[in-house]
């Protein structure tokens, strides 16, 4: 498969950074170098190109109804102008996908849904709307997307891009007339914006930023950022055959809504149930890193579970690690080991959300 | 000293029948900061072509693998103070010392010129 190019990739690649493919686009990795654009984005602001991400519109008189038959989510109690956090799943449980539904009304809703899944989401999507009088839309070309993450990410929006958010709440949106949506949302665990517009708009906004000296971010960071804020992964933390309940995603699963949704009966069977692993953060006790993929052993060095992200975290300062482990090894505090390379380390079960969000609620 | 290097940027600099091993300039600028050399310990075998470690960025892990076969008669001790010194000067800091057991292994690494070539294909 050919690897496709967002509409900055040339700015990327003018900028020198370091591009590797990612969900089937040259994406950039980091330009002035992976930890001072985690900082940027910790102390004041940074820009990440996420065009990579996809959209689908879903409209009709049965849209509500629809969104909320494959959302774990209820889409139903959302304002117009206001988004949520869900996962789509199949009847078993398994994560089809994790994504953010933005409701303009109950008749109109946008679905943004990662990269890597564009294609199996839209097939999944179309095959659960047989009897909803529904229009899917795919709009992944159409739309360019900026993130503009970190405290000072609301006085660059209105100062770099003419853009005022102050009256926007966390996990609001709004559309400017030029129809460019802006929402307060983010994957960084800081305050910031999500932008999409067509990509002839997305560039200009790009220059205008650089212009103004805001620190480019690559998908490194990304990756730090949203792991020390204990955010899953999609491929890492969720797939196919992991549950929102095993991934600890339960307060996003909305097992009572009306209708219920396409996987409600499974997941309610293990929340009752208790799910047989479960995912934990890991300290580990070493200055090696756990990746993904590596080992979680016992104290008797049985395994116990699998690393999903592991980094010699920036803002906290050690190796840390998300895994999954066996239910009755995941209680705070449990004793285990990490398998790194030929090696064992101490680990200890702590919260996975290792950094504490700056959210503007 | 001679400089020898694999096609995944391990050197070796040869003093008689010791070996100094590293990562060259190229690799030391892919990598990042590094934060972490996982070494082997004194008194282990290595064997050309086989990994003997592993150095790690930020990113990711990447194993180190070795130009000879032989004894590990030293690890660079001042790595697990200061990884970064793999940044600021690579080629001046070698990252196990080994007793070369078959000098014949050298032959099939490519030279400074050779890996020079070799760096302009990548």
């Amino acid at each position: 498969m050919e690897t496709k190019k967002t509409c900055l990739h040339s700015r990327h690649t003018s900028l020198g950074a370091s591009m590797s493919p990612f969900a089937g686009y040259d994406m950039p990795i980091e330009y002035a170098g992976l930890d001072a654009e985690h900082t940027a984005v910790r102390t004041c602001c940074g820009v990440f190109d996420v065009s990579h991400m996809g959209e689908v519109d879903i409209k009709g008189p049965d849209a509500l109804r629809f969104v909320n038959h494959i959302f774990t989510n209820d889409a139903s109690t959302l304002a117009d102008g206001q988004c949520a956090y869900g996962m789509m799943t199949r009847a078993d449980g398994g994560t089809v996908d994790d994504l953010l539904v933005y409701r303009r009304s109950a008749g109109d809703f946008i679905l943004v849904i990662n990269a890597s899944n564009t294609a199996k989401d839209i097939e999944w999507i179309r095959q659960c709307s047989p009897g909803f009088d529904v229009e899917i839309s795919d709009r992944c070309a159409d739309f360019g997307q900026l993130a503009v993450q970190g405290p000072d990410s609301e006085k660059t929006m209105r100062e770099v891009l003419g853009i005022d958010c102050s009256g926007l709440g966390f996990y609001y949106f709004t559309t400017l007339p030029d129809l460019t949506i802006v929402s307060r949302t983010g994957y960084t665990g800081e305050d910031g914006f999500e932008v999409y517009a067509a990509p002839g708009k997305i560039v200009d906004m790009w220059d205008r930023l650089m212009a103004a000296g805001v620190a480019p971010c690559g998908l490194g960071c990304r990756d730090t950022l949203r792991f020390e804020a204990g955010l899953p992964l999609y491929g890492d933390e969720l797939d196919d055959d992991i549950t929102p309940i095993e991934a600890g995603l339960g307060m996003f699963v909305k097992l009572d809504k009306e209708g219920g949704f396409i996987g409600r009966d499974a997941l309610a069977r293990q929340k009752v149930e208790g799910p047989k692993r479960k995912l934990v953060g890991l300290e580990i006790d070493s200055p090696a890193t756990a990746r993904h993929g590596f080992e979680v052993l016992d104290m008797n060095g049985a395994v116990v579970g699998h690393i999903t992200t592991g980094y010699n975290s920036i803002s906290v300062g050690k190796n840390i690690a998300m895994a999954f482990v066996d239910a009755p090894y995941a209680a705070l505090g449990s004793e285990l080991q990490v398998k790194i390379r030929r090696k064992t380390a101490p680990a200890k079960v702590i919260k996975k959300r290792f950094y504490t969000p700056n959210y503007k609620k | 000293m001679k400089i020898y290097y694999l096609p995944s940027h391990e050197y070796i600099k040869v003093d008689g029948s010791v070996g100094f091993i590293g990562v060259s300039e190229y690799a030391a600028k892919q990598l990042g900061a590094v934060t972490y050399v996982d070494m082997p310990d004194e008194g282990d075998d290595v064997e050309a072509g086989e990994e003997f470690g592993a150095i790690e960025s930020r990113k990711a892990a990447s194993d180190l693998y070795s130009p000879v076969s032989g004894e590990v008669i030293g690890v660079n001790e001042d790595l697990a103070d200061d990884p970064k010194l793999i940044n600021n000067a690579p080629l001046d800091t070698w990252i196990i010392k080994v007793d070369i057991s078959d000098p014949s292994e050298l032959d099939s690494l490519m030279d400074q010129e050779a890996y020079d070539k070799y760096l302009a294909t990548l």
